[in-house]
């Protein structure tokens, strides 16, 4: 109940900072597209794997909306869609093989494949438009033209409504048979195959979920900035997404969201106050997140709000 | 072929390079038995045990439950038809509740795995606390399986496979890491929820006293084979099972 209400908070606040304060709307964009992609890294955490390369989807997605936006010109509602459809079919067949490995074997395959991705994109240029990556006129939304503010104003809108979707779904997830199957794969999967509950299929729907929503926030990503680039799938890109995750938390879908808008303004007020070192102010709230809070921010608040209902 | 039981080997070897893990073993279970098998360490007990369960296939020779071939078969598969196991060290969801554990468990006897179905309505509730129950687990049930002492979490191990319903569950050294105190307790307990719930039962043992209490029937395992087969007291009288199992 007191999550919920939480929830309501956070989402009533993100509106009211986007709409009352035009100049972070971006940002705040930024933030929801990430904090999605982020809760697609905490699905394959709750099986005890970590991916260094699930920026892959996001960048495959928002390069789909890209292609989508350019050759047939549809909905925004339209190109998200296709986009997350394009990620889950990526994710189902990559994930056909890449669910058989576990630990650094699974992190480092992911990663070697979101390298593959960002050199073809680099290299094709023809196509992919090489290292400067794709421009496209910013589309409909609901099948009405907005211009940049107004368009920005129902986007932020719509991930906000997005959001929410995705954390009640990866929520839901997590306590349903799958969910709960596949958080037994970081304990013990060989009791889950002797129940006779398949590990990789359960580990295969997970790898496809969190390849869905790494989608869902490429695409919003790409829908906010009206450009894709090849540094989407970047691995660095990826290790943010981890990053993110240990810094919201794992626990909780909400953990990723929280995360990734404390990482974006971290680095947008770390850049602006020390430019060239911003990286040496995320290293070290990292490491004083490990050391303080390994359950991340959400994790403390978790912890606050047990207290307070003990009390 | 000679008619076979609810769990029969023939011929069934396995060699790890130069090493008979099991050699040329024909074996049946009958239904109702409860068969303790003992051996030294390397004998090839637990190689036998996962052949049965699938988990190794052997060199050559077939096993057969409930009358079909299970050779090949994973794991996965040989559960599906009814054989469940327990493992020297216990294989329990650490970071799941104990009732989690069991619901988890529950959840794939009815095979419904609907994406967003809550576990909690994937399973029937009285099956889980009936299991509980029997197993004595029902005052841990909402502590973390990682927390259980070893006594309970053997008790748990042996539950999740119960909670399937199987015909045969083989159990891999249930009482050991369990003090001597607590042993035969934990015995009775495993062996009234067998019972109760009329599974045939194998079980690797150390300890003479569980044998002679707990089984109908005993085998000696030595150097991959069956060296002796029949009543507990018959076979712990057998002079090459006094000296190579027992000792002197």
């Amino acid at each position: 109940m007191r999550l919920r209400l939480l929830v309501v908070v956070l989402a009533v606040a993100v509106l009211a900072l986007g709409l009352f304060f035009p100049w972070v709307k971006t940002p705040v964009l930024v933030a929801l597209a990430n904090g999605l992609a982020v809760s697609g890294v905490i699905v394959l955490i709750r099986a005890g794997q970590v991916s260094f390369g699930n920026a892959m989807f996001a960048c495959l997605a928002g390069y789909g909306t890209a292609f989508m936006a350019r050759e047939w010109q549809l909905d925004a509602l339209l190109l998200i869609a296709l986009s997350c459809v394009l990620a889950a079919l990526a994710g189902a067949i990559i994930g056909f093989f890449i669910v058989r490995y576990r630990g650094i074997f699974f992190g480092m395959l992911n990663l070697a494949l979101s390298m593959v991705l960002f050199s073809v994109l680099g290299k094709f240029g023809a196509v992919t438009g090489g290292t400067d990556g794709l421009r496209f006129d910013r589309p409909t939304l609901a099948f009405v033209h907005f211009e940049r503010e107004g368009f920005e104003t129902a986007l932020l809108v719509l991930a906000l409504v997005l959001s929410i979707g995705a954390g009640w779904v990866v929520q839901r997830y997590f306590a349903s048979v799958s969910g709960q199957a596949l958080a037994a794969i970081k304990t013990n999967e060989t009791r889950l195959e002797y129940l006779g509950i398949s590990a990789k299929r359960v580990f295969w729907g997970g790898y496809v979920l969190a390849a869905t929503l790494c989608g869902l926030g490429g695409s919003l990503f790409a829908l906010t900035q009206g450009l894709v680039t090849p540094e989407m799938g970047y691995w660095v890109r990826s290790g943010e997404l981890v990053f993110v995750a240990i810094l919201g938390g794992s626990g909780h879908a909400l953990g990723a969201f929280i995360g990734a808008f404390v990482y974006e303004f971290m680095k947008l007020y770390a850049a602006a106050l020390l430019t060239g070192a911003w990286q040496l102010v995320m290293g070290l709230v990292l490491i004083v997140m490990v050391f303080v809070a390994p359950k991340g921010v959400f994790g403390m608040i978790e912890r606050h709000l047990r207290s307070r209902s003990k009390a | 072929m000679s008619s076979l039981g609810l769990l029969s080997t023939r011929g069934v070897s396995l060699s790890f390079g130069g090493v008979l893990a099991a050699d040329a073993i024909d074996f049946d279970l009958m239904e109702g038995e409860r068969l303790a098998v003992v051996g030294q360490n390397g004998a090839g007990k637990t190689t036998f045990i996962n052949i049965c369960t699938g988990f190794i296939k052997p060199t050559s020779g077939q096993v057969f439950f409930n009358g079909a071939d299970i050779t090949a078969l994973s794991p996965r598969a040989v559960t599906r038809l009814g054989v469940g196991r327990s493992f020297q060290l216990p294989q329990v969801f650490t970071e799941h509740t104990v009732r989690e554990c069991l619901m988890l468990a529950a959840s794939a006897v009815k095979q419904r795995r609907g994406f967003l179905l809550p576990l909690s309505q994937a399973v029937d509730a009285n099956e889980v606390d009936e299991t509980l129950e029997l197993l004595q687990l029902a005052a841990r049930a909402h502590d973390l399986a990682g927390s259980l002492p070893e006594g309970q979490r053997k008790l748990l191990d042996v539950a999740m496979a119960l909670v399937l319903r199987p015909k045969l569950m083989i159990m891999d050294e249930p009482t050991s890491g369990v003090s001597t105190d607590e042993k035969h307790g934990l015995m009775a307990v495993l062996m009234r929820a067998l019972d109760e719930r009329q599974v045939t039962s194998i079980f690797v043992e150390h300890d003479i006293d569980i044998v002679r209490r707990y089984a109908t029937r005993l085998c000696a395992w030595i150097a991959g084979r069956i060296a002796a087969d029949g009543l507990p007291e018959a076979v712990l009288r057998d002079p090459i099972v006094i000296k190579n199992v027992i000792g002197e």
